[in-house]
């Protein structure tokens, strides 16, 4: 089974730059945790700490209660796929893969035992001779999978491993790793700037800015509950309104500074949400209902749409000059024609709500499961 | 950049102080050597040596006379190099891989060789000489002087202009010359507004390589000058000459030299930086079948001057066949009469001596080059900077300079090293390892860190990752620089002049010595034995490597 990271305080600095200042974290056993966000952010910089590639300026890093912060790379046992797959060009698929056994002095049948056992995993048994020049991108990615599990890791390091395959591949080998990662049960930390893929393998999700960790959440409860402003634009696309909090007898409301006479009751937010508080709500293109002029809304003006197939988007401008996106699923029959007057509801039990500087969220987080 | 649990003091650290106190010994403390004979005498500070060069024309006229020969040869060398490559890329032509060949095995071959050969040809009683002179009834003098130094340095130095452009063309994609047409200019506008613009910064290299070549070049002047003296040759006579040798005068001519090349390194540095196009090309210029006129002239043009810059060779390979008179007049009889002597006399010790040195001193080139190149790309640190700097700086200074500061250094207490093999090894490991430093740092630029990394996260220690991940994969890299370390070894002439003595004579020190005693016969069997030993080198390595680029 696999084993606890916890990472205490952690402290990066280049020079006089602090990239990271008191990062703390926990990875559960077995878990596939995945660091999300922007490039710049300091989650490759945090891999490579947990790796021992990059020095540890403050802080305390361990595995399973081990504190690992001066122990040499080669000495950790922990197994690193990169971005650019790495695969040793002059050596063939099998002795990428031995490469770490034989470091280990591990007899050369049981070497020879596990490569095979663990080709057949990936899926690339029949390339076992081949040169990496001869493989495709995806084939090496999977080489350096096998390469990095076949050791027998504590701890499996992922740092963007599908940003170089095409998109067809890239969602071939985001399910090949989760599968993998689920049946060898490998605490696993990934890497990544796209959301989509985070949402697709993670466990958890920790949503990184500037080197402070913003959100650690189940992928839906990220992408449902965003703590802050910077979370739900950086995961998905949130639309956001400003509005005001209004007490109307005995309800709260939201009223829209676009339409104030557009109240749609609230029934989730903050006990200190206070009547008159001006806040920041945060609406999806599918959290939006497009009705027809008059109807109880936002009005807006159609601008333009994109058919595609399973859904329409629609881009919107409010009165105020605003400018937002909606989306219809294709349930609608038809398209609503550029240039008409439509009326925006919006979900409430769906949308969110921040503090006006976008800092906090107003929502009480309801515990599902 | 240190790795978690590394300690501050390493093995990468140690090398790199190993290195830093060799290159210290044998390149710092020469020239700090010679900067000390020029400067004081009894102690004190003393510019009379200076003095005594920029006021007497004699001396100082040398340096003029370098200039020119300098100046007329890198002109020549760039009009006939230019044409040369835009012809060879831009039509087809037959044969064009041998024409390449025979162009860089021009370039390869010691410009000395090159000296003497077309005094055989053009020389007072050269083979053509006499032809022409028997034909239309005059007393041609032959070619001497400018004209012969000039004449063959430019056959010389072209191929490095031809390389220099030839490299740059093939970046060029063709989908620039495409889109140079669409927005309406015509061929020759193309060429002026577009390829010109493009190649410059390459030719600008080339042109300031040629010409800091042609600088310090020894033996060309020496043999075919004359009474035309040029600065080498005055350098070498007053440390070497007979009579009233100066080490101070010399040592303060050295300075000078390094003076000069220093500042046209830096020259070249900084036009360099300034005018760099990155180009790669995904579409390279393909090159097209001409017709009528424009066949007929182009391949008369490439032919011809491949031919003229190859018939030096060929001249020495065939000499060496035929029979002499006391080693100096040829008979017209073929023979193998000059090997024979060659080797009968049992003194062959100059050409086993050319392959052990050479293999000797690649030996320390490539270990060397590997670890200085390493420790500079990924080891980064002000130490390692400066042990970059220092290793250029032999190839910037004239060979005559390294080895009189060597001799300045070494040839008394605490270090007695004059006339040993080491001296002469360690002239010619630093003054040719540039070539492999620079193509294996190219090399390791191209290797992720990631793929060291990943040999260490699979348990791999660092020196053994260095030694089973990195090496295999710099060796390509290391294997083209280090095939022209050896080629340029084994043809070095201007330091090893200097530094050897009876038992540690190589080859070209072997011609050189045969020639200026005359003995064309013996000095033409060695250049063949010379010039065939780099073709095949040149052969092996486009044969294993399967390119036919050679890092220039």
């Amino acid at each position: 089974m696999g084993a606890t990271i916890t990472i205490e305080n952690a402290v990066k600095r280049y020079g006089n730059d602090t990239i990271i200042n008191g990062l703390s974290l926990e990875v559960k056993p077995g878990e596939f945790f995945t660091l999300l966000g922007p490039s710049g952010c300091g989650k490759t910089t945090l891999l490579r700490m947990i790796i021992g590639f990059n020095s540890i300026e403050g802080g305390t890093f361990c595995i399973n209660d081990r504190v690992i912060n001066d122990i040499p790379t080669n000495k950790r046992n922990i197994g690193m796929v990169f971005q650019n797959y790495a695969v040793f060009p002059h050596m063939s698929v099998f002795d990428n893969v031995a490469f770490g056994l034989k470091n280990r002095k591990i007899p050369k049948e049981e070497i020879r035992e596990r490569v095979e056992k663990i080709l057949k995993v990936v899926k690339i048994d029949h390339l076992k001779d081949r040169m990496p020049a001869k493989l495709s991108g995806g084939q090496q990615q999977r080489v350096a999978l096998a390469r990095a599990i076949v050791i027998e890791p504590e701890v499996l390091l992922m740092d963007e491993p599908l940003s170089n395959l095409d998109a067809k591949l890239r969602v071939e080998m985001r399910n090949a790793i989760k599968r993998i990662q689920q049946q060898f049960g490998i605490t696993t930390v990934y890497v990544t700037h796209d959301q989509e893929e985070a949402l697709a393998v993670s466990d958890r999700i920790a949503v990184m800015n500037n080197g402070v960790i913003q959100q650690i959440d189940a992928p839906s409860r990220v992408y449902q509950r965003p703590a802050n402003q910077f979370v739900s634009n950086f995961i998905g696309l949130s639309n956001f309104l400003k509005a005001e909090v209004r007490m109307a007898g005995g309800q709260t409301c939201l009223a829209f500074q676009d339409e104030p006479s557009y109240t749609p009751p609230m029934y989730n937010l903050r006990q200190d949400a206070a009547d008159g508080m001006e806040v920041l709500a945060a609406i999806r293109p599918e959290e939006f209902e497009i009705l027809a002029q008059g109807q109880p809304g936002i009005p807006a003006v159609v601008q333009s749409s994109v058919f595609l197939g399973a859904s329409t988007h629609y881009f919107l401008k409010l009165s105020s000059g605003q400018e937002v996106e909606a989306i219809q699923n294709a349930d609608v029959w038809e398209i609503i024609p550029d240039g008409t007057q439509v009326s925006l509801a919006v979900k409430p039990q769906k949308i969110n709500v921040f503090t006006p500087d976008g800092s906090q969220a107003l929502v009480v987080r309801e515990e599902l499961l | 950049m240190r790795y978690a649990g590394e300690k501050r003091f390493n093995i990468w650290t140690v090398l790199t102080l190993i290195l830093l106190a060799l290159f210290l010994l044998f390149v710092v403390y020469p020239i700090g050597m010679l900067l000390t004979k020029s400067l004081f005498t009894g102690g004190e500070l003393d510019l009379s040596y200076f003095v005594k060069f920029f006021t007497k024309k004699y001396y100082w006229s040398t340096l003029v006379n370098s200039f020119k020969v300098t100046v007329a040869s890198t002109a020549v060398a760039v009009l006939i190099g230019l044409p040369m490559a835009y012809l060879l890329r831009s039509i087809k032509i037959p044969f064009s891989g041998l024409l390449n060949i025979l162009i860089v095995i021009s370039y390869l071959s010691p410009p000395f060789i090159g000296a003497y050969s077309w005094i055989q040809l053009l020389g007072r009683n050269g083979f053509i000489t006499r032809i022409i002179n028997a034909v239309f009834h005059v007393e041609l003098e032959g070619i001497y002087g400018f004209a012969g130094i000039v004449l063959v340095f430019s056959l010389q130095s072209f191929p490095l202009i031809y390389m220099y452009v030839s490299g740059a063309l093939k970046n060029l994609d063709n989908s620039l010359n495409e889109a140079a047409e669409s927005l309406g200019c015509n061929a020759f506008q193309r060429v002026t507004k577009v390829i010109f613009p493009l190649v410059m910064p390459s030719l600008l290299a080339g042109m300031l390589l040629v010409f800091m070549r042609v600088f310090s070049d020894f033996g060309t002047p020496m043999i075919i000058g004359e009474g035309y003296k040029t600065f080498p040759v005055m350098l070498y006579t007053q440390f070497m000459g007979e009579v009233g040798t100066n080490d101070g005068f010399a040592a303060t001519m050295c300075i000078i030299v390094i003076i000069i090349a220093l500042m046209f390194f830096f020259l070249q540095k900084f036009l360099g930086r300034r005018f760099t196009y990155s180009m790669t090309a995904l579409k390279p210029m393909e090159s097209r079948q001409a017709t009528g006129w424009r066949k007929v002239a182009a391949y008369a043009v490439v032919y011809l001057i491949t031919f003229v810059a190859a018939l030096p060779q060929l001249t020495v390979i065939v000499t060496s066949f035929i029979g002499t008179i006391n080693g100096s007049l040829f008979t017209g009889e073929f023979t193998l009469d000059n090997y024979r002597n060659i080797f009968a006399k049992g003194n062959t010790t100059a050409i086993t001596n050319t392959y052990l040195f050479g293999l000797e001193a690649i030996v320390v080139v490539v270990i060397c080059g590997i670890l200085i190149s390493y420790l500079s790309v990924r080891r980064r640190s002000p130490l390692t900077s400066v042990l970059d700097v220092l290793t250029m700086f032999p190839y910037i200074i004239p060979g005559s300079v390294l080895g009189i500061s060597l001799l300045c250094a070494f040839n008394g207490p605490p270090f007695m090293l004059g006339g040993t093999v080491l001296i002469l090894i360690v002239s010619l490991s630093i003054r040719r390892m540039p070539y492999t430093i620079r193509s294996s740092t190219a090399i390791i630029g191209q290797i992720s860190p990631s793929i060291e990394e990943a040999a260490i996260s699979l348990g791999a220690s660092q020196v053994k990752t260095f030694l089973q991940i990195t090496i295999p994969m710099m060796l390509p890299g290391v294997l083209s620089g280090a095939v022209m370390s050896w080629i340029t070894l084994i043809s070095e002439l201007s330091s090893s002049v200097i530094l050897y003595t009876s038992g540690t004579m190589t080859l070209t020190v072997a011609i050189y010595s045969e020639v200026i005693r005359s003995n064309f016969g013996n000095a033409a069997a060695y250049s063949t034995i010379l010039t065939l030993t780099s073709i095949l080198s040149l052969l092996i390595f486009f044969k294993v490597s399967g390119s036919k680029d050679l890092s220039v």
